[in-house]
């Protein structure tokens, strides 16, 4: 998921106070530890963070339906971002942590955003028990010691309007990205570390306008960590996270420059074994488009991957699902009609 | 003789290069005399009266009051010569505004140390200024501005009198007036008088009479 | 024919080029110093916004503990928590080689957008530099100037701070002013999320502060330019007297010419518009050259200024000027509307005045004893209404009203003073020279006495500032005496330090008398509250104003306050009033002290109850009473046993040398004002003789034929503006103490807070008397020089029109 990398990157650039921790991401891995193809990860340490990488992120979006019947979406994500490969307590530390937290609804799409620095215990990851937060913000495990920690978590996160609390079961195990957990990312051989746990149920409550919804429904996990910077031609993306109906999932991304773009996916069976595609397999292709805030972005898809007889179109829950944030992007849960029905979530930066 | 011009020349810078006022005038006066210099504008008349006076120096030529010539004087000297010898009256009164009557007319005489409480009290009289000694000029008539002039002239009682077409400010009946006190007063203090003046009836009135035409004597 | 009338209106300043220069030189030289005090302020009042701006105190609402004591660190991440978005800061000074130095630390990441005035990412600072070690000091470009050599963290530039600040890390700021986990308050995000806990709950500690608007910096420092502004503001008055004479004496003199040009068709309606052009060029270039001119006069100033402002009240203010076009445009309005002010009513009458008026040039100067007289009840009206201000006004803008007024009223009635003064000299006089003197001497008082006024404006205002500041002076070296009976006085760096170094003293000195202090708000206003000890050297010789009798028992007893004067005044206390402290302690007042120099109000407690009140407050200064001769030797010791810095340990007479050197720069630029003011009324005078020389010719000519020589006439002429200027003085001595007393009695007590007693330096006038002697030579001689210098025929041309 290397695009998330770049929004990172992107996201960080745009804060001047920010910027300058990326000066160096144009460059090479200038003394922090590069992803080795080979190496077992290992849990639950791999589920903290790895102040020796330049960058990484713990990422979770959620497609719900509220005890009213209507559809929600709802995004926790932790950034973390070195300015140095290494950990220091206090105010020194050069780990600088970000988080967007995002509720949408049909008709509004909240969102919000946190900042902090590590050290002085206002955000970060910790293992025993695993907590991922962020000021008020937190992703809890309370799974049995038995259990892998991300076995079931508690998320919840506030934001002008809106907050929401969410316990996830996983139904499903971890699945390692590309060669166990070694994701390779361009021709170049730029790479991250990268699993996922995309087979949560959902319980929990929202709270919008300070009214108290009940959902359930289904979410998805990302961790990844690496040190390498992406291309610089490359103009924004458009990525996808697919729960079908079927049980199965998909991962896809197109990766948008001046010529054709780049695509890739990972096709995972009901049962977590996962598919690489090969580049180019997956074909997205944007069929209507709306103005959100001044951007014009494309809200209805159809996707292609011949391989899996897949073919399905995404319609928005809200099609203004916009991240109002110091990069904005748009963020938002869909539904899939086609020969794969389902739902999940788009994400697209650039527009 | 008590003054004696001889072989005067008076010339003056102006805007269009020198101007020769007096070309070689020579005339004298003897004490009690009267004497009428007469003459178009800008004939010198009133150059030779103020070189006669001690108010300038000629360029060239010797002026003798009482056979002492006073055009080689100072500064210091010719002023306090003004002060002692020599009453001036103008066509423009030219009085003290800041004084009173009384103050101006004790003025010169004071200024010389020729003040006499007695002398001036008959002239005041005599003048019929007796009434006017704490009014300003400023609040004075032409013909009685000039009656102050004529006594501050006379009250340090000084040997010559020089006037400047005294008349000249005055209506014809006021000026004539005046002119016969000033002449009555010449003969009562016994002063010599030289005055200018442009007109031939006025002229006539005095003991003698000289022209100046282009600043020399006709 | 516009062109050919403009032409022949400024043909009479091209025949008149003194008067012309006259008239520029008075205007420029008026606006100049109004644009000077203008700059200076403006630059102070930048600095202050720049200083309530930095980090967005300004707009920002803040969290902060009640008595104003630091914020654990813990309290900011439980807000953070519990879903609070503040940013921490902390503030702190700290000695850099000699610079006192403000450090502002604040944490970039969660800076709100509105208090970050730095873009620490910027490529020559960067984040990564900023917020690890040694870390980055962001300062102002002079600031960095003067840490030349001091060993410092690497330094960068950005002119958004104040002067003496230094923007950081909050982490390195915690480092060097060793305070770790220590936060000073914490600023507001302007959204705040909806789900946030109770800030009683997370952080009971913790009070929400609006932002401050005005800063206390400015609030304080008000007087201290109204001040200026009031000199400003004299300055220019004295300046467009001359303006207005100047302006007067030209339209009299044209007005043969303007009777003329209309005569010859030009219709009056457009005469009046080229006046006014005229008058619109002509101020529009004095005043550039005047803006020009002040431009100077303020960075001469400034350095003066910005050291007082920063010993009075420690408001950093930065010693270079920057060009502030709307103080420059001000400048240049307000000399346009100055000469237009001056010149209306002469424009009045011109437009009023019938076709074949006569021209009397010689009426200017021949105003009428009823003028005089009029002129004079309106002088008394104005003193009368200084009077009653003085009586039923309050606040400093009225104190400086009853000052104008008096001043104005002062100056009004001058003229008809001064006539009356000339009159008895005429009538005392014997001589036939001195009656003309005093005689023609009266006559000059029109024409000279808007000159006349300024200078008694000035002469007064130098008298009155003078004796106001010699008060002081006398008033502030004796209550030093009072202030600081003690022989030394120590500052240590940290609690435990300050335990050693009593425990060593206690046995070497007659005793250690702490000096423990915090600072709190009170009645809305920060005041400081010392805590001390119960001794004689306070019973002895603390400066008390007023006190109950046992009001140092009931000290030591812990069981009354005293308040320093200011704080007095301000609350209006009376002794037995309520002192509000911590915690809704409340004590009576039982004695009010002098506290000269201090801006803030100050409350005294005995020290075992500062303890138990305020367990924060500092405890880190002493003061020692010791044998007056052992005192050098015992700090030499303490320095070496402690390693305490030199400054730490300093004695009376070094913190007396510094007062006093603080006093003196305060009131250095009162003093510079004061000459600039006087210069300007002795360019007023030599302007308004100049202009009148041409006109006295016909006035002396008389006096000349009459047998004066023009060497007396010409000493005459320099005597008498001897003559008018010592009278002036003399008349400006009542006002000059009239102003020292409503400056002592009613300013300084509305803008300081404190009540000085008058004394009088007759010594101080002498000098006074004879700078006005001496301007008023300086300013006859040149037209007595000229007049020396006239010939004969020159003079004869008054007796007649021909030759």
């Amino acid at each position: 998921m290397n695009v998330r990398m770049l929004l990172l990157a992107l996201l960080l650039m745009a804060s001047p106070a920010l910027a300058q921790g990326f000066a160096g991401l144009g460059g090479d891995a200038q003394g922090f530890a590069v992803p080795e193809r080979g190496v077992a990860l290992s849990f639950p340490q791999d589920h903290g963070a790895h102040p020796d990488y330049r960058i990484e992120w713990w990422y979770l979006t959620a497609n719900l339906k509220g005890a009213d019947g209507k559809d929600y979406g709802a995004q926790w994500t932790l950034f973390r971002s070195a300015l140095a490969p290494e950990e220091k307590s206090g105010w020194q530390s050069p780990q600088l942590w970000m988080g967007h937290a995002a509720l949408t609804t049909a008709e509004t799409h909240y969102s919000a955003e946190r900042v902090a620095r590590g050290g002085v215990g206002q955000a970060g990851v910790t293992l025993s028990p695993f907590v991922g937060s962020i000021d008020d913000w937190t992703m809890t495990s309370h799974a049995p010691p038995s259990a892998d920690a991300l076995s079931a978590l508690n998320v919840n996160a506030s934001g002008d309007g809106f907050s929401y609390r969410l316990d996830l079961a996983a139904q499903g195990p971890l699945v390692l990205q590309g060669d166990h957990g070694y994701s390779v990312k361009s021709a170049q051989g730029q790479a991250s570390f990268y699993y996922s746990q995309p087979f949560y149920e959902v319980h929990g409550t929202i709270t919008v306008g300070g009214k108290d919804i009940a959902v359930t429904g289904q979410a998805w996990f990302d961790h990844e960590w690496s040190s390498q910077p992406l291309a610089k031609d490359q103009t924004g993306w458009d990525w996808f996270s697919f729960h079908f109906a079927d049980g199965a999932k998909l991962m896809g991304f197109r990766l948008r420059d001046a010529g054709e773009g780049f695509t890739s996916a990972t096709w995972i069976a009901a049962d977590g074994a996962p598919e690489p595609q090969p580049p180019g397999a997956l074909t997205v292709t944007p069929l209507a488009w709306t103005d959100v805030k001044g951007h014009r972005v494309p809200v209805q898809w159809k996707l292609a991957l011949p391989g899996k007889g897949l073919e399905v179109t995404t319609s928005p829950v809200n099609p203004e699902a916009w991240m109002d944030t110091r990069v904005s992007y748009w963020e938002g849960p869909v539904r899939l009609q086609g020969t794969h029905p389902g739902q999940g979530y788009v994400e697209m930066t650039g527009y | 003789m008590l003054l004696d011009l001889e072989d005067v020349s008076k010339s003056y810078p102006t805007g269009e290069g020198v101007l020769q006022v007096l070309r070689g005038v020579s005339l004298s006066l003897d004490a009690g005399e009267s004497l009428a210099l007469t003459g178009e504008s800008g004939s010198g008349k009133s150059t030779l009266l103020h070189l006669a006076g001690g108010l300038d120096r000629p360029d060239s030529g010797a002026i003798r009051f009482e056979g002492k010539d006073i055009a080689g004087l100072g500064d210091v000297e010719l002023a306090a010569f003004r002060r002692v010898s020599v009453g001036l009256v103008f066509q423009q009164f030219n009085l003290i505004p800041s004084l009173d009557v009384a103050a101006n007319l004790a003025f010169q005489a004071r200024l010389g140390d020729r003040y006499d409480a007695a002398w001036s009290e008959w002239l005041t009289e005599r003048l019929g200024l007796s009434k006017l000694l704490d009014r300003y000029p400023e609040q004075l008539s032409g013909g009685q501005q000039q009656r102050v002039a004529i006594g501050r002239a006379l009250a340090g009682r000084p040997q010559l009198i020089l006037a400047d077409e005294p008349t000249g400010n005055l209506d014809e009946a006021t000026g004539d007036a005046i002119l016969e006190l000033m002449l009555a007063l010449m003969r009562e203090t016994g002063a010599a008088l030289l005055m200018v003046t442009h007109s031939n009836r006025l002229a006539s009135r005095l003991g003698r009479r000289l022209h100046l035409a282009a600043g020399k004597l006709g | 024919m516009l062109t050919q009338g403009f032409a022949v209106l400024l043909s009479h300043w091209w025949r008149h080029k003194l008067q012309f220069a006259m008239l520029l030189l008075g205007l420029a030289l008026a606006t100049a110093l109004w644009s000077a005090v203008q700059a200076i302020n403006g630059e102070a009042r930048a600095s202050y916004a720049r200083a309530a701006a930095v980090v967005g105190q300004d707009r920002l609402e803040q969290l902060t503990t009640a008595d104003g004591t630091h914020i654990p660190q813990e309290s900011y991440i439980a807000l953070r928590k519990a879903g609070w978005l503040v940013s921490p800061v902390l503030e702190g000074e700290k000695r850099f080689g000699g610079e006192r130095l403000r450090i502002l630390g604040v944490d970039p990441i969660t800076l709100p957008a509105d208090a970050a005035q730095v873009d620490v990412g910027a490529a020559d600072i960067g984040l990564a530099r900023f917020i690890t070690a040694p870390g980055v000091f962001i300062m102002s470009g002079e600031t960095a100037a003067r840490l030349k050599g001091v060993d410092t963290p690497p330094i960068r530039i950005s002119d958004a701070l104040p002067p003496g600040t230094v923007l950081t890390d909050i982490g390195i700021a915690q480092q060097v002013l060793d305070a770790p986990g220590q936060l000073s308050r914490l600023l507001l995000a302007p959204r705040q999320p909806t789900e946030a806990r109770p800030l009683a709950e997370v952080a009971p500690g913790l009070v929400r502060r609006a932002p401050a608007v005005e800063s206390d910096l400015s609030r304080l420092t008000d007087s201290f330019h109204l001040n200026l502004t009031a000199f400003g503001l004299l300055a220019f008055a004295v300046g467009l007297f001359i303006v207005h004479s100047a302006i007067g004496l030209a339209f009299e003199q044209r007005r043969p010419v303007i009777r003329t040009l209309r005569a010859l068709g030009l219709p009056l309606r457009t005469l009046v518009l080229l006046m006014v052009v005229e008058l619109l060029v002509l101020s529009t270039v004095a005043g550039l050259i005047g803006v020009a001119l002040g431009y100077g006069v303020a960075s001469l100033l400034l350095p003066d200024v910005a050291a007082s402002l920063r010993g009075l009240y420690g408001a950093e203010v930065p010693g270079t000027l920057s060009i502030r076009p709307s103080v420059w445009g001000l400048g240049l309005a307000i000399a346009v509307a100055g000469t237009l002010v001056s010149a209306a009513s002469r424009l009045w009458r011109i437009a009023t005045m019938p076709l074949l008026a006569p021209a009397r040039p010689r009426a200017w100067s021949l105003a009428s004893e009823r003028a005089l007289r009029l002129q004079a009840v309106g002088g008394i009206l104005l003193l009368v209404a200084a009077w009653l201000v003085v009586q039923f006004g309050s606040g400093l803008v009225a104190g400086f009203s009853a000052l104008g007024a008096m001043l104005l009223g002062a100056a009004l009635l001058l003229p008809l003073v001064l006539s009356l003064l000339l009159k008895l000299g005429e009538r005392l006089s014997k001589g036939v020279i001195a009656q003309w003197f005093w005689a023609d001497t009266r006559q000059q008082l029109p024409g000279l006495s808007l000159a006349l006024m300024a200078l008694l404006l000035a002469l007064a205002a130098n008298a009155g500032v003078g004796t106001m500041v010699q008060s002081f002076r006398l008033t502030f070296v004796g209550w030093l005496d009072q202030r600081l009976p003690s022989e030394l006085y120590v500052s240590t760096r940290s609690n435990d330090e300050s335990q050693k170094v009593h425990d060593w003293l206690a046995s070497r000195s007659d005793a250690v008398l702490p000096i423990w202090n915090t600072e709190v708000r009170m009645f809305g206003q920060p005041v400081q509250v010392f805590g001390i000890a119960d001794h004689a050297t306070y019973r002895d010789y603390w400066p008390m104003l007023e006190a109950m009798p046992d009001a140092w028992d009931r000290i030591a007893r812990g069981e009354g306050a005293l308040a320093n004067e200011q704080l007095a005044r301000r609350q209006k206390l009376a002794l037995g009033d309520m002192i509000p402290l911590e915690g809704g302690h409340k004590l009576p007042l039982v004695g009010i002290f002098s506290d000269y120099g201090n801006p803030k109000g100050q409350v005294i407690i005995g020290v075992r109850l500062l303890e138990t009140l305020y367990p924060d407050a500092s405890r880190l200064r002493y003061a020692v009473r010791i044998a007056h001769d052992k005192a050098p030797k015992l700090a030499e010791e303490l320095r070496a046993t402690f390693d305490l810095p030199e400054e730490n340990v300093v004695n009376q007479t070094t913190i007396k040398d510094f007062s006093l050197k603080i006093f003196e720069r305060t009131f250095a630029v009162t003093a510079a004002l004061n000459v600039l003011t006087l210069g300007v009324a002795a360019i007023a005078i030599f302007a308004s003789l100049l202009t009148l020389s041409g006109m006295r010719l016909s006035q002396l000519a008389p006096a000349w034929a009459m047998g004066l020589t023009l060497k007396r006439l010409a000493l005459l002429e320099i005597l008498r503006s001897v003559a008018l200027a010592s009278f002036t003085m003399l008349a400006a001595v009542p006002v000059g103490l009239g102003l020292a007393w409503m400056l002592l009695a009613v300013i300084n007590v509305e803008a300081f807070g404190w009540r000085l007693p008058m004394h009088v330096f007759p010594m101080d006038w002498l000098r006074l008397f004879l700078l006005a002697v001496a301007s008023a030579i300086i300013a006859a001689l040149l037209p007595a020089l000229w007049l020396t210098r006239r010939q004969p025929a020159d003079l004869v041309k008054v007796f007649a029109n021909e030759r």
